[in-house]
């Protein structure tokens, strides 16, 4: 254990810990927009500067490790007007069109804006602008929002092993985009979407559905796969308008293309929600009593008459593990046959 | 001993670029000539060596004849058979072509060490580096000498690193030394990148072996088996004359398994650098070696801890590894002899900008600004007036005339707001302009940031459009204090040196001349460079109606009849100041 004083408090953290860790867990709030817990640390943008006695300049808390007896300011006049002087140079470079944002309410960049009260910009100048291409259904990339904070290119390398988008050019122009600035054709994870602290990055379905307030947040589980991932529904009006996940949650907030964007089956119209039966060519909605006991009936009249091997079990990957236990306990004990295999197999 | 006949040809960046090559190919030419061959019964020699240091000269050739040697300058290839027939065969010397007492001066002045053997030998051959005392230091520190002694001596000598930073390098070698790895590297930052330095391209041309050498003592220090050059694609005589260098060091056993006998194994390999300036950044240059995009990182950890693939590796520049065999050779005390304070030995300068004398010069750390001005560089182009002396490039400051009695060394020149950086020595007249080579230093740096942390991105941006601004008249009195408050913020809330050093120009000659900064916010440019600054009209009085500036102007601004004063209208001028070129009467004002 280690022991240090930020802005005069006492504080023990572990010893692989960094100062940012060590500050936030002690309820002192460091601002921060390239950090991100899960990831790897970038220390671009600037903003978790702090002042430690001993060092002359100022260091980046989010990669300097804490250290006995270390002393740690991390809101001096100096370091309050740094990070002022930079989130002013990143809004002397965004589109600051907050009113019709999607990510407004949700943006660190904004909420950092009103904190440190940054109002009149003496920094205005040329801007980036990019032409938005992308003809995928899912991601919306407003690159004039980008801060180059590197959340995404990290998430895309680290956690899905993608690789699918990274820096490019230099000084000013630097941008992040898929390979030779072709359109984004990669799996449509969303990683990218989750991680964005602006509105660089959104989703395409959610665009103009609706706020963050007012939304009813329902925790579900994701029905597409026997992982289990926990959603959270932003639902409005008996809606979902959008899908996100916590990062509390046992898959860390992280989601794939389906859980993230594939919920638009819960409210087709072409939805099953009873069992079918089919009679004289036509299928027929049916009580799922009906529906097993017919299922229970035809099966025991072909094993009857061609025995137990003529029935075979294919499971689904959309199955949980106790599901897919059942299933196979089922065929090989109830029906009798081991011919029972799994689509992920296939 | 008998006396050989020689001639070196310079053939150094300046001396290729003045027509180096012509030059060699015509002595080739003149000396097989049989008439020639004949009345040479001992022979000639003659070979290419790298730069001789006052490019401004080029081509510089030299005989050596009867064990003395004649400098000519300005040789082109027709002087050559003369230089020949007169000189070479006729014994005598062609004095109106020889250089004056000024070249003498030039390089009397000067303390060569690092570049005592560059300009003098073969940069091709092993041998002629062998000649000199090549590889001697290798031999002596594999055979009789430990890691920690060597560590030792290059301690004692107080070398700091010549890439501009100036860490102690023995020290920087001890911490690597001392960190337990299965693997270690040494890296040779050659990705030299400063606008108007060539000081590592000079020694890599003239001397590449003095470089490997020091690579090769470097990695036994510190226990490293492999090591890389890592050297822009820009300088291809360099990577061509490092290839053969290496490939000769492997053939005679002096890279490779088993060094001399000793036991130790190290290899060398060249990394060719695709031209981004903050690849001259320590770590983003081991990730740019590791395939990946040159941005660097925060340290710690250092790269004498986790460097290139995570292994302790040594970075050092060019200059501060051809140093280390002459150090070696002639021992700590010698080179700590050289120099001042905590700044030792020699430092090599790029002297360059407004000066007589512009050229490569080597100088004992600590010497006054105003001797390598006045007695090396031979004073100010047509015997202007000296306004400031730029030093240590893009990241550097402006020190004025005012201050021309400051000696050059680390930390006088960091006292007053500039570094000895690299080597870069701009020299600025009268006739520049602060404010623009200020602008011209922080578009530089702008455009080469690496993007990675926003004060350098949007800060460097920012800044140059302020200066923008005040160049061209859309100056706001505010703008003073906007640039000084931005700069110092750049300064302080960067990520790497690139950005914590971008505003030093600016910063600098807001320092020094502030008065200039005004004068633009108010809308001249006093040393009349900034165009948009400048007003063109024709003086009606001295106009003789000569009609050339009619004729030059391409944008159809000047009306006015044969013989009938002239006149400009500055609506449709574009300030290319042709008239003002053309006219013979002066009649053109430029203000």
């Amino acid at each position: 254990m280690i022991n240090l004083t930020i802005d005069g408090k006492n504080v023990i953290a572990g010893k692989d810990m960094t100062v940012l860790d060590a500050a936030r867990r002690a309820g002192i709030s460091i601002p921060t927009l390239c950090h991100h817990p899960k990831l790897t640390s970038f220390g671009g943008c600037r903003l978790c500067l702090v002042e430690i006695e001993g060092i002359p300049r100022p260091v980046t808390s989010c990669t300097t490790l804490v250290g006995e007896n270390m002393v740690v300011k991390t809101s001096t006049p100096h370091i309050v007007e740094l990070r002022k002087t930079i989130l002013e140079l990143l809004l002397s470079d965004h589109p600051n069109d907050c009113m019709v944002c999607e990510k407004a309410g949700d943006c660190t960049l904004q909420d950092l804006a009103y904190y440190y009260g940054i109002s009149e910009n003496p920094y205005e100048g040329e801007r980036r602008t990019y032409e938005t291409r992308d003809g995928n259904p899912f991601i919306e990339r407003d690159m004039e929002k980008c801060i180059l904070c590197s959340r995404c290119v990290k998430v895309c390398d680290e956690v899905q092993g993608v690789g699918a988008i990274d820096f490019a050019y230099r000084g000013f122009q630097s941008k992040i985009c898929p390979p030779f600035e072709r359109d984004l054709d990669c799996e449509f994870c969303g990683q990218c979407v989750a991680v964005c602290p602006t509105g660089a990055l959104t989703g395409k379905l959610w665009a103009h559905k609706g706020r963050q307030k007012n939304v009813n947040k329902v925790d579900t589980v994701c029905t597409y796969c026997g992982t289990g991932c926990n959603l959270t529904l932003h639902v409005k009006n008996n809606d979902i308008i959008r899908v996100d996940s916590a990062m509390s949650t046992w898959n860390e907030g992280w989601l794939c293309a389906k859980g993230r964007f594939g919920y638009s089956f819960v409210s087709s119209p072409d939805r099953l929600k009873t069992p079918l039966i089919k009679k004289r060519g036509k299928f027929k909605e049916v009580s799922w009593d009906e529906a097993l006991d017919f299922t229970a009936s035809k099966l025991k009249n072909i094993i009857k008459k061609h025995g137990a091997d003529s029935v075979g079990g294919l499971s689904s990957a959309r199955c949980t593990t106790e599901e897919n236990y059942l299933f196979q306990k089922f065929i090989r004990a109830a029906v009798g046959t081991n011919n029972v295999d799994h689509c992920a197999r296939l | 001993m008998a006396k050989e006949t020689s001639i070196r040809v310079c053939m150094g960046p300046g001396g290729i670029a003045s027509g180096g090559e012509e030059v060699l190919r015509a002595f080739g030419r003149e000396l097989k000539k049989s008439n020639v061959k004949a009345a040479l019964k001992k022979g000639c020699s003659m070979h290419h060596v790298g730069c001789m240091g006052l490019c401004a000269r080029d081509v510089l050739v030299e005989v050596v004849l009867n064990g003395k040697t004649y400098t000519y300058q300005y040789v082109t290839p027709d002087m050559v058979s003369t230089i020949v027939s007169k000189h070479v065969v006729g014994g005598k010397p062609i004095k109106e072509w020889l250089v004056d007492d000024s070249y003498v001066n030039f390089i009397k002045k000067q303390t060569k060490v690092v570049l005592s053997d560059c300009g003098r030998i073969n940069p091709e051959s092993l041998d002629a580096y062998i000649a000199v005392g090549g590889y001697e230091a290798t031999r002596s520190v594999l055979k009789s000498k430990t890691p920690e002694d060597t560590i030792e001596i290059i301690k004692e000598s107080g070398l700091r690193g010549r890439g501009g930073a100036g860490f102690p390098t023995g020290r920087k070698w001890e911490f690597c030394r001392a960190v337990e790895s299965d693997r270690k590297y040494i890296i040779c930052n050659a990705d030299e990148g400063d606008p108007g330095a060539f000081m590592d391209r000079a020694l890599l041309e003239g001397n590449p072996h003095a470089v490997l050498e020091g690579m090769i003592i470097g990695a036994y220090a510190i226990g490293a088996d492999s090591g890389y050059v890592y050297i822009r694609a820009e300088y291809p005589l360099a990577v061509e004359r490092l290839r053969l260098a290496l490939k000769h060091a492997k053939k005679k056993k002096l890279l490779g398994r088993n060094i001399l006998g000793s036991g130790f194994n190290f290899d060398i390999k060249i990394k060719l650098g695709a031209g981004a300036f903050v690849c001259g950044e320590s770590t983003a240059l081991m990730y740019s070696i590791e395939g990946k995009r040159g941005m660097p990182r925060i340290t710690p950890p250092r790269s004498t801890e986790a460097g290139l693939w995570g292994k302790p590796t040594v970075l050092n520049n060019v200059e501060t590894l051809a140093n280390i065999p002459y150090i070696i050779r002639n021992g700590a005390n010698w080179f700590a002899s050289f120099g001042k304070g905590k700044s030792k030995g020699t430092k090599v300068f790029a002297l360059t900008g407004k000066i007589k004398n512009s050229g490569l010069i080597e100088v004992p750390m600590g010497i006054s600004l105003r001797k390598i001005v006045y007695d090396i560089g031979g004073g100010i182009e047509e015997d202007k007036k000296l306004k400031a002396v730029q030093t240590g490039g893009p990241s550097g400051g402006c020190i004025p005339a005012s201050m021309i009695d400051i000696n050059v060394d680390y930390e006088s020149l960091a006292k007053v707001g500039s570094i000895v950086g690299s080597g870069g020595m701009i020299v600025l007249d009268e006739d520049d302009c602060m404010v623009n080579v200020a602008k011209y230093f922080l578009q530089f740096t702008q455009s080469e940031s690496c993007g990675k942390c926003v004060p350098c991105r949007v800060g460097t941006k920012r800044l140059l459009e302020i200066m923008e601004r005040i160049t061209s008249g859309r100056g706001k009195t505010s703008d003073l204090a906007l640039l000084e408050k931005l700069g110092n913020d750049v300064k302080s809330a960067s990520l790497c040196g690139l950005g914590q050093a971008a505003p030093n120009p600016i910063l600098s000659t807001i320092k020094y001349f502030r008065e200039e900064y005004e004068v633009h916010i108010a809308g001249r440019c006093p040393s009349k460079v900034c165009k948009e600054l400048l007003t063109y009209s024709i003086i009606e009085e001295l106009c003789k109606g000569c009609c050339a500036c009619l004729r030059a102007c391409s944008s159809g601004a000047i009306t006015g009849e044969k013989k009938k004063p002239h006149r400009i209208d500055q609506s449709l001028c574009v300030k290319c100041g042709a008239c003002f070129e053309v006219c013979k009467f002066k009649s053109v004002d430029r203000e």
